[in-house]
C-alpha cells in the first residue's frame, strides 16, 4: 500500500483504476471537476476509455452500455446531474447491469450552490427513479475511506448486478488527506457470460428491463426483491457506545466527522456521549441503530439537510427514546462548536 | 412479402414479428439480418434497440442486443463500442427516439465521428404511442395530437436528419431511402451494406435513413400507406446520398 496526500475526488478516481475500472464517462460539475479532470489523464495511461458525454443523461446511458458489454465502469458528478441520470439508473437497476455511481452532493434545490451538501440521501436511498428499487448508497467520512470504498463497490456492484452509489459530499470532495491506495489488480472483473460480447459458441444474450406481460414484470420484480434482501449482508456502520449513554449522536458523512470533535470534547467533560455512524445508507443499518438507540437516554441527528436521513432514524428508534435534530443546508458546514453548543444545551435540559 | 417467410436470415430468430400488416419495420430488419449474414458478422454484432415498436428486437435478432432507454440508444452504442473491440456495434431508432427525445444524442454521437452504424426508422409519426405528432410529421398531417393537421405556425417545421447530420466532419455515410416497392428493397438494400463497409473500415458514423410506412399510425391502408411513402414523404424528405467520403477498395 502507498500512502500518499490526496483531495477526496482525486482519491476515489484513482482507486476506481486500481479496482479494474476501465471506463469512465462524465460531465464536469462542481464540486466533482477534480474527479473528471484526473481521470481524462489517468484513464488513458490505464489502458482504459474515458469520454467526456454531452449530459449527465447521456453520461449515465453511456455507463449503461459499457456496464451491458461487461466492463468495470464508473461515473461521476454532483447534484443536479444526477437528478439528471435517474432513469439511466433505474434502467440499470431493471437490466441488472453493475456500475459504480459517485454523488459529490452540492446545496439545493434546483442551482443551488456548488457548497457541500447532504440533501440528496432522498434520491439516493428511497429509489429515485421510477420503479421499485433502492440503491445500494455508501457514504464516506474520510479521504481514505472514500477511496477504499469506491475501491470495494466494483466487487458489491457486480456481485449483486445492482449499481453502488458513493454519496460523499463538497467537503469530502476538496479536503487533502493522507490516504492508502489499494493495490492495482488485486480486485478482479468477475466472469459475465449475460454481458453482451458477440453470440459466438452461446446463445445471444439480451439486455433488457422490458416486460409487457405484468405477470413477467411482476416476476422479475420479485426476484429484485429477493435479490435486495441479501444486499444486507453490506450494511456498515460504526459506533462507539456505552451502556448508559445520555445522548446518542447519529450522523453520516462530513458531519459524523465535525461531531466527533464535539463529542471528543463533551467525553472530556465527563459527559456519556456515544456515536453512530451508517456507513451504508441503503440497506441502512436498521436493527445495529436500534439496539444502539434503547442504550441511550435521547438520540440527536445532524445533517446537512432539513431532516432525511432523519426519517429513517425515527422510524428505527423507539417512540419511548426523544429524537431530536439539528440540520444547516444550502452548503453551510455546521462548525465543531457549533455542533457542541447544541448537545450542551440538550445535555444542560436533561430528559 | 412472401419471400420473408421463405428463407430466415440467420441473424433472425423464428419469432414472428407482430407489426402491423404493410409496416415496413419488418422489411428494414430483415435488410439488416442479410446484410449481417452476408458480412458474416453475427458473432460480432451488438444491436443497440429503441423504445417504439421495434422494442421486440430483442426477440427478433439472434444476436446480441442491448434495450436502450427512449433515444439514448446512440449513447448507449458509443460506450459498447468503445468498450468492445472488434464488435460491431448498430442503433435501430424510430423518429421519436432519434429525432425528438434523443436529439442530443445523435447529434453528439454524430460530431464525435463514433463508429457505429445507426439504422434510422421515419415514418413521420408516433407509431407504438397510438399515432402522435413526430418531429417529422409533414405540413399538414393528421395525427392525434395534431387532430386538424400539423400547422408550422404552431408546431413548427418537420426536422430533416440526413440532411442536419451530414455536413458533421465525424460522419462517413448518409443515405435516405425507402422500401415501398422491390426496386426501392433493392437500392435500400445496398445502403445498408455500405453503411456496414463504413464501420468495417473504421471510417466513422454512418447512417441510412428508411422513410416508412405506418398504416396504422397513419389511418391508412397499407397499400395506400406505400404510395403515400412515395407520393408524399419522398417530396419533404428527398431520397438519396447525403454524404459519402468514400470506401477503401
Ligand atoms: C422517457 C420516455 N418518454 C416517453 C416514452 C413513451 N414512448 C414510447 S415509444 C414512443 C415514440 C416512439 O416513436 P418512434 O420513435 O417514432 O417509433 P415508432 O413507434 O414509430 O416505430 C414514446 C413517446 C418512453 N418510453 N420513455
Ligand atoms: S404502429 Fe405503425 S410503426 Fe408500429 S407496427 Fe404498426 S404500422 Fe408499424
Amino acid at each position: 500500500m502507498v500512502r500518499v496526500l490526496m483531495k477526496g475526488t482525486e482519491a476515489m478516481a484513482e482507486a476506481a483504476i486500481r479496482a479494474g475500472c476501465s471506463a469512465y464517462f462524465g460531465y464536469p460539475i462542481t464540486p466533482q471537476t477534480e474527479l473528471i479532470h484526473y481521470m481524462s489523464r489517468r484513464m488513458p495511461e490505464a489502458g482504459g476509455v474515458f469520454l467526456q458525454a454531452e449530459s449527465e443523461v447521456s453520461v449515465i446511458n453511456m455507463v449503461y452500455g459499457a456496464a451491458a458489454a461487461g466492463v468495470r465502469v464508473m461515473t461521476s458528478s454532483s447534484s443536479p446531474g444526477v437528478s439528471l441520470m435517474q432513469e439511466g439508473i433505474s434502467y440499470l437497476v431493471g437490466a441488472e447491469l453493475p456500475a459504480v455511481l459517485i454523488n459529490v452532493m452540492r446545496g439545493g434545490p434546483g442551482l443551488g450552490n456548488i457548497q457541500p451538501s447532504q440533501s440528496d440521501y432522498f434520491q439516493s436511498t428511497k429509489g429515485g427513479g421510477h420503479g421499485d428499487y433502492k440503491l445500494i448508497t455508501f457514504a464516506p467520512s474520510s479521504v481514505s475511506e472514500a477511496a477504499s470504498m469506491v475501491y470495494d463497490a466494483f466487487d458489491i456492484t457486480e456481485k449483486y448486478r445492482h449499481p453502488v452509489m458513493i454519496l460523499a459530499d463538497g467537503a469530502l470532495g476538496q479536503i487533502m488527506e493522507p490516504v492508502s491506495l489499494p493495490e492495482q489488480g488485486a480486485s478482479k472483473p468477475s466472469v459475465k457470460n449475460w454481458a453482451l460480447t458477440g453470440a459466438k459458441g452461446r446463445p445471444a444474450n439480451k439486455i433488457f428491463s422490458f416486460y409487457l406481460d405484468p405477470k413477467g414484470l411482476e416476476e422479475h420484480n420479485l426476484h429484485l426483491q429477493e435479490k435486495f434482501k441479501n444486499i444486507d449482508d453490506e450494511i456498515k456502520y460504526e459506533e462507539d457506545i456505552s451502556d448508559d449513554m445520555e445522548i446518542l449522536v447519529v450522523a453520516y458523512g462530513t458531519v459524523a466527522r465535525i461531531l466527533k470533535n464535539a463529542v471528543q470534547k463533551l467525553r472530556g467533560e465527563g459527559k456519556k456521549v456515544g456515536i453512530f455512524r451508517p456507513i451504508s445508507l441503503w440497506p441502512f443499518p436498521e436493527s445495529a441503530l436500534k439496539s444502539a438507540s434503547m442504550k441511550a437516554k435521547q438520540v440527536f441527528v445532524s445533517e446537512m439537510s432539513y431532516g432525511q436521513m432523519l426519517e429513517d432514524v425515527r422510524r428505527i428508534v423507539p417512540d419511548e427514546i426523544e429524537v431530536k435534530f439539528y440540520g444547516r443546508a444550502g452548503g453551510v458546514v455546521p462548525s465543531p462548536n457549533e455542533l457542541y453548543i447544541k448537545l450542551k444545551s440538550l445535555l444542560e435540559r436533561g430528559v | 412479402m412472401s419471400n420473408q417467410i421463405l428463407e430466415r436470415p440467420k441473424s433472425l430468430t423464428q419469432k414472428q414479428f407482430h407489426y402491423c400488416p404493410g409496416c415496413h419495420h419488418g422489411i428494414i430488419h430483415r435488410l439488416i439480418a442479410e446484410t449481417i449474414d452476408e458480412f458474416d458478422l453475427r458473432e460480432k454484432t451488438i444491436i443497440v434497440q429503441p423504445v417504439g415498436c421495434a422494442v421486440y428486437i430483442y426477440e427478433y435478432f439472434d444476436t446480441d442486443v442491448s434495450e436502450a432507454a427512449h433515444g439514448r440508444a446512440p449513447a448507449v452504442a458509443t460506450a459498447i463500442k468503445r468498450v468492445s473491440k472488434g464488435k460491431f456495434v448498430l442503433t435501430y431508432q424510430g423518429d421519436g427516439d432519434l429525432a425528438a427525445i434523443g436529439t442530443a444524442e445523435i447529434v453528439h454521437a454524430a460530431a464525435r465521428g463514433e463508429n457505429i452504424c445507426v439504422f434510422f426508422v421515419n415514418n413521420a409519426i408516433y407509431g407504438m404511442t397510438g399515432g402522435q405528432m413526430a418531429p417529422t410529421t409533414l405540413p399538414g398531417m393528421k395525427t392525434a395530437t395534431t387532430p386538424l393537421g400539423r400547422d408550422v405556425k404552431k408546431q413548427g417545421y418537420p426536422i430533416k436528419v440526413s440532411e442536419m447530420l451530414a455536413p458533421f466532419e465525424g460522419v462517413s455515410y448518409i443515405e435516405r431511402v425507402m422500401v415501398s416497392s422491390p426496386k426501392h428493397v433493392i437500392k435500400a438494400k445496398s445502403a445498408v451494406r455500405k453503411a456496414f463497409k463504413y464501420q468495417l473500415q473504421e471510417k466513422g458514423f454512418s447512417l441510412v435513413e428508411f422513410l416508412s410506412a405506418c398504416p396504422t399510425g397513419w389511418g391508412m391502408p397499407p397499400v395506400d400507406a406505400a404510395k403515400w411513402v412515395e407520393e408524399n414523404m419522398t417530396k419533404q424528405f428527398p431520397l438519396g446520398v447525403y454524404k459519402e467520403v468514400g470506401l477503401d477498395d
